[in-house]
């Protein structure tokens, strides 16, 4: 490696530092399909302008995105955007948006594991995407709630259809946000801690 | 063409290069928001990488923001952080405590409020 140059890199800027008696950090983890608003929602509350953080994934594929379904190596990069809130002078939460598709989810060990709870991000239009990402979080016993984007040329459905049509218990709680306003979206983050409160208060009751 | 104009930042040889073959140190048990600070000045001859990380921690920046900002993968950065642990160049600040911790749900919903 003689002439390798590494680029400078800059950092974050001046006013994007977290002081420093910041000592400890939590995350919330935003799940969905494509398009389905997560970055929009990350960049509607965070302090930071979104970030993104890459793994390489190396696999043999036939997959479904192959026309030719030719077996080769392919090389993906899988991209995952965050911002940051911070809480107080010590907390700060990290908002991670992730792909809905569970194959990625391994690639960034352990972003479910000590995450308060997820947000599973939902478009009328592709309900089906989110039944997979709903029977991983309950199988890995994440605690979440859904959030319907309301995208202005999608169906609207009452509560009752689309707990129906996601198979969802009343206990968790669903509710439509722009994922453009920052109010909105906030809101959903508020949602899902009002929810881990309560869920912790009844598991301190028994 | 030069073997260096082949050179592709981005491929999983490059990253292999960079961490010595190691893969994560799960020993090291940095988690995605684990807060790193720098707790010496970049020295002369080291490993441009870790001269980087140490410029972008003088404040506590989070190992997925190091990623981001080194536009390397979080896989690489653990590996790289734990060079620096070892050498006490850098301080990984505690995690949170183990959840559902109330006080730290109280703190979330209070700060979101007031955002």
């Amino acid at each position: 490696m003689v002439s390798r140059t590494f680029e400078t890199v800059a950092g974050p800027r001046s006013e994007d530092t977290l002081p420093s008696s910041a000592t400890s950090a939590v995350k919330i983890v935003i799940v969905g399909g494509f398009g389905v608003g997560k970055t929009t929602l990350v960049r509607s509350v965070s302090e930071i302008r979104p970030l993104t953080t890459e793994e390489t994934m190396t696999q043999a594929s036939v997959s479904v995105d192959d026309l030719e379904g030719i077996e080769r190596k392919s090389m993906t990069t899988v991209a995952m955007d965050f911002g940051r809130i911070s809480i107080d002078d010590e907390l700060v939460l990290y908002v991670f948006g992730t792909p809905g598709q569970q194959r990625f989810w391994f690639l960034w060990n352990g972003l479910f594991e000590g995450a308060l709870g997820a947000v599973v991000l939902v478009d009328t239009r592709r309900l089906e995407a989110s039944f997979d990402v709903l029977g991983r979080l309950e199988e890995s016993q994440t605690p979440f709630v859904v959030a319907v984007n309301a995208f202005d040329e999608a169906p609207s459905y009452s509560d009752e259809e689309l707990r129906e049509a996601l198979d969802l218990t009343d206990d968790v709680p669903l509710l439509v946000c722009d994922a453009r306003s920052r109010e909105s979206s906030k809101g959903v983050l508020l949602a899902l801690m009002r929810y881990l409160y309560s869920l912790a208060m009844t598991s301190e009751a028994t | 063409m030069t073997p260096d104009d082949e050179w592709d930042e981005g491929t999983p040889e490059r990253l292999y290069i960079l961490t010595g073959g190691r893969s994560g140190p799960e020993e090291a048990g940095l988690d995605l928001v684990t807060l790193i600070v720098a707790r010496s000045a970049p020295q002369i001859g080291m490993q441009p990488e870790h001269e980087s990380i140490l410029r972008v921690c003088e404040s506590p920046l989070s190992v997925v923001e190091i990623s981001a900002h080194l536009k390397l993968p979080v896989s690489i950065v653990t590996v790289l952080l734990a060079d620096l642990l070892a050498e006490e160049r850098v301080e990984a600040r505690a995690p949170a405590p183990s959840l559902p911790d109330i006080d730290i749900i109280k703190a979330v919903i209070h700060g979101l409020q007031n955002l």
